[in-house]
């Protein structure tokens, strides 16, 4: 029998249905055409996002709602070039993701061809893997490879460039075989001995704190590690990717700590003798200055990328594994042991007690953001996605909303790129329609990627977007009023340019404002109900608040600031 | 700081120099010396990279990471043979010509080519025999020069 001969743009459409993928992202442009057209009779969903980064912080936020694949697709050149932001974010936070853009035909690489970029070069940096496809025949197969890089071990961005005329070089569809990469194999088990050696240094610790992040996860060992920390009584802390990944509101959940961290998760870490750091990376927003952190702490340190241990702190026993079998490893370890914290967490429950986060809003005053975070969570009975952009704002989502369960908190948080929240959300909504998914973004974030709203309406995502609108880049407010004497260079906004009730409904969005406490149940109670559109919510808040508990970058976590009076003492 | 030397056994991929040496500048590190060519395995090359680094255990982790790196030796330097080539043309006239070419038999150094008032010598050695050679030539006036990369391979590995 001969095989089926195909296009290259056939083959990539066949591979990508072969890979089980339902939904792509994209904008479509010269380059890539050739893929649109069997794309158009695939079963394949694709959504047409209005700005290519927008589309790849979709596919991300479709990714970080599933824990599968995100897939973009965008032309060459420009579509490649608006694509290094969201490539870059999902490297920072481990997304996987796959990226397909267009190329100039084989023949003019190099000339400086109309809509050419050196994309394997400029998305190097920002990619886990890249190729250039220089014969149809290899498409199936880098497909598959390319799938298998992004979602296994750390996961994260892999991008195939595709030149024009390989998409229409015929060639036979080959069902992908088995991969043959010599220099890729992530260990996923852990070395016993080290799992040993960290479980006695366990039964050895008086004052013990789980510092886990996104690789819980992206492991999807969130029941493990709640497993471990109640049979133990290990307190836990979660860090800004891996909120969600044990649950806000249990007596062991000590939630966020650093830069904007409460004041005993921060704490915790001080005056813990022993880290256990599971899928976390020792970021600068964790540690401060890291010789200062947790000066009194022995580490064990668990990640899938063996380059994170080692790299910020040096930990007393690393461990390279998959965050599910290392945990899975340190309960069996620990067998029946009783573990001597009953002092230490009942410490830290009188230290939350002590200093909780705190905010005063006003009856008459203006909004507060965590006042109508709480408010809203209230409102909401349903679990939802909630998906923020950066900023105050960010932090605020972080600090006061009660996360209980993983992939339901979408951030980006390596990056901390604005514009990420409308377009995350989409993809996340995409994924699960029947869910509630809530874009809870600044107004600076918004700006930069409100064209997206057109795609929520004409494709029918009915995600709800609350704009925190303060007029202002309030991180960067706050810092100038910390930091360089309140000149607010460059830092402000409008509160009423854009009118965001005629910016949505233009873009076939509901638009609805609350500006007092009295308006705040109507409005959320009304956004709550319409679901066959997207809502946006215009908020306005006070210009003039700030996030805490703060430790300036580069301090030492044993200084926080906990509110404005503190500020004076600087 | 001591040098240390990687050897860096990668698939013979396209851009697979540029992952690594971008890699490596990306993290903040400079490399003093990289050479890449074929090994006997079909389908693999070999890098030598001499950096001088305290953090040459991240920058191995890093480049590990790399899906087309497949293996690093870090090469014990006590146990290492390392070679290096040059290529050194330097001016000659009547009265220096005899005393060049002396100097450059006795380092060992082979002439390539000579011409009225040129002489181009090779030489293969130790880092260190290269620079003392270098610095012998120099008073005769160094037209061009040009160092390739330094190998390496350990005996007993
Ligand atoms: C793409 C990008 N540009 C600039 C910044 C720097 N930056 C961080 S927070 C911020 C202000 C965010 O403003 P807004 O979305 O209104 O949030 P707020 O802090 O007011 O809640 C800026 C400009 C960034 N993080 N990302
Ligand atoms: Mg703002």
């Amino acid at each position: 029998m001969t095989k089926e001969q195909l296009t290259g743009a056939e083959l990539v459409i066949r591979g990508l249905e072969y890979l089980n993928v339902s939904t792509v992202f994209g904008v479509p442009g010269g380059a890539i055409l050739p893929a649109y057209d069997p794309l158009y009779d695939s079963p394949i969903r694709h959504i047409l996002a209005r700005h290519e980064q927008g589309a790849g912080h979709m596919a991300e936020g479709y990714a970080q709602a599933t824990g599968e694949l995100g897939v973009v697709i965008a032309t060459s050149g420009p579509g490649a070039t608006n694509l290094i932001t969201p490539l870059a974010n999902a490297l920072m936070d481990s997304t996987p993701l796959l990226a397909i853009t267009g190329q100039v035909a084989s023949t003019a690489i190099g000339n400086d061809a109309f809509q050419e970029a050196y994309t394997v070069g400029l998305s190097m940096a920002a990619t886990k893997h890249n190729y250039l496809i220089t014969d149809a025949s290899e498409i199936p197969q880098v497909l598959k490879e390319a799938k298998f890089i992004a979602t296994t071990g750390r996961p994260g961005p892999v991008l195939v460039d595709i030149p024009k005329d390989i998409l229409n070089q015929v060639a036979a569809w080959v069902e992908p075989g088995d991969l043959d990469l010599p220099g890729y194999k992530p260990t996923t088990e852990p070395n016993p001995k080290m799992v040993q050696q960290a479980s006695s240094l366990i039964k050895k610790s008086k004052k013990p704190i789980l510092y886990v992040g996104g690789g819980i996860i992206h492991s999807k060992a969130n029941n493990e590690l709640f497993e471990l920390a109640t049979k133990f009584h290990i307190p836990v802390v979660t860090t800004l990717m891996g909120r969600g990944a044990f649950p806000d509101g249990h007596e062991l959940c000590l939630e966020m700590p650093g830069m904007h961290g409460n004041y005993t998760a921060t704490t915790s870490i001080q005056n813990a003798d022993l880290l256990i750091a599971i899928g976390v990376r020792f970021d600068d927003r964790v540690t401060a200055n890291p010789s200062f952190f947790a000066q009194n702490a022995k580490v064990i340190h668990a990640d899938i990328d063996p380059a994170e241990i080692g790299k910020v702190r040096d930990a007393q026993v690393p461990i390279v594994g998959d965050a599910k079998s290392v945990i899975k490893g340190l309960i069996e370890a620990l067998g029946d042991e009783k573990l001597d914290t009953e002092n230490w967490v009942s410490e830290l429950k009188e230290m939350k007690t002590e200093f909780p986060l705190s905010y005063k809003q006003e009856d008459k005053g203006p909004l507060k953001v965590p006042y109508v975070l709480e408010e809203l969570q209230k409102l909401t009975k349903e679990e939802a996605i909630v998906v923020a952009g950066v900023g105050q704002h960010q932090m605020w989502v972080s600090q006061h909303w009660n996360f209980t369960e993983p992939n339901t908190w979408l951030n980006s948080g390596g990056l901390g790129t604005m514009g990420y929240a409308l377009p995350a959300a989409i993809g996340a909504k995409t994924a699960y329609p029947d869910k509630l998914v809530l874009a809870l973004d600044g107004d600076g974030c918004f700006q930069m990627t409100c064209q997206e709203l057109i795609t929520a309406s004409t494709e029918n995502i009915p995600i709800k977007i609350v704009v925190f609108n303060n007029g202002n880049h309030g991180m960067v407010r706050q810092w100038q009023k910390i930091f360089y004497n309140s000149k607010f260079s460059a830092s402000e906004l409008t509160h009423d340019t854009p009118d965001y009730l005629k910016l949505a409904e233009s873009m076939g969005a509901v638009g609805l404002r609350m500006m007092e406490k009295s308006d705040i149940e109507k409005v959320f109670n009304k956004m709550l109900e319409i679901n066959d559109r997207p809502v946006l919510v215009d908020c306005v808040v006070d210009p003039e608040d700030m996030v805490f508990p703060m430790v300036p970058a580069g301090g030492s976590n044993d200084q926080i600031i906990m509110n404005e009076e503190d500020l004076k003492n600087l | 700081m001591s040098e240390r030397i990687l050897s860096v056994l990668v698939e013979d991929k396209p851009g697979v120099l540029a992952r690594v040496s971008s890699t490596i500048s990306r993290r903040g590190f400079n490399i003093n010396s990289l050479s890449v060519g074929p090994t006997n395995i079909e389908g693999r090359s070999k890098m030598t990279i001499v950096t001088e680094l305290d953090a040459v255990e991240q920058v191995k982790k890093q480049l590990n990471k790399l899906v087309n790196v497949i293996k690093i030796v870090e090469l014990d330097p006590n146990m290492t043979i390392e070679t290096e080539v040059l290529l050194l043309k330097v001016s000659i006239n009547k009265d220096s010509q005899t005393s060049v070419i002396e100097k450059a038999s006795l380092s060992n150094a082979t002439s390539v080519d000579v011409g009225q008032d040129f002489a181009i010598f090779e030489l293969t050695g130790s880092s260190k025999e290269l620079d003392k050679f270098e610095a012998l030539m120099k008073p005769f006036g160094i037209i061009e020069m040009v160092r390739g990369g330094r190998i390496a391979l350990q005996s007993n590995l």
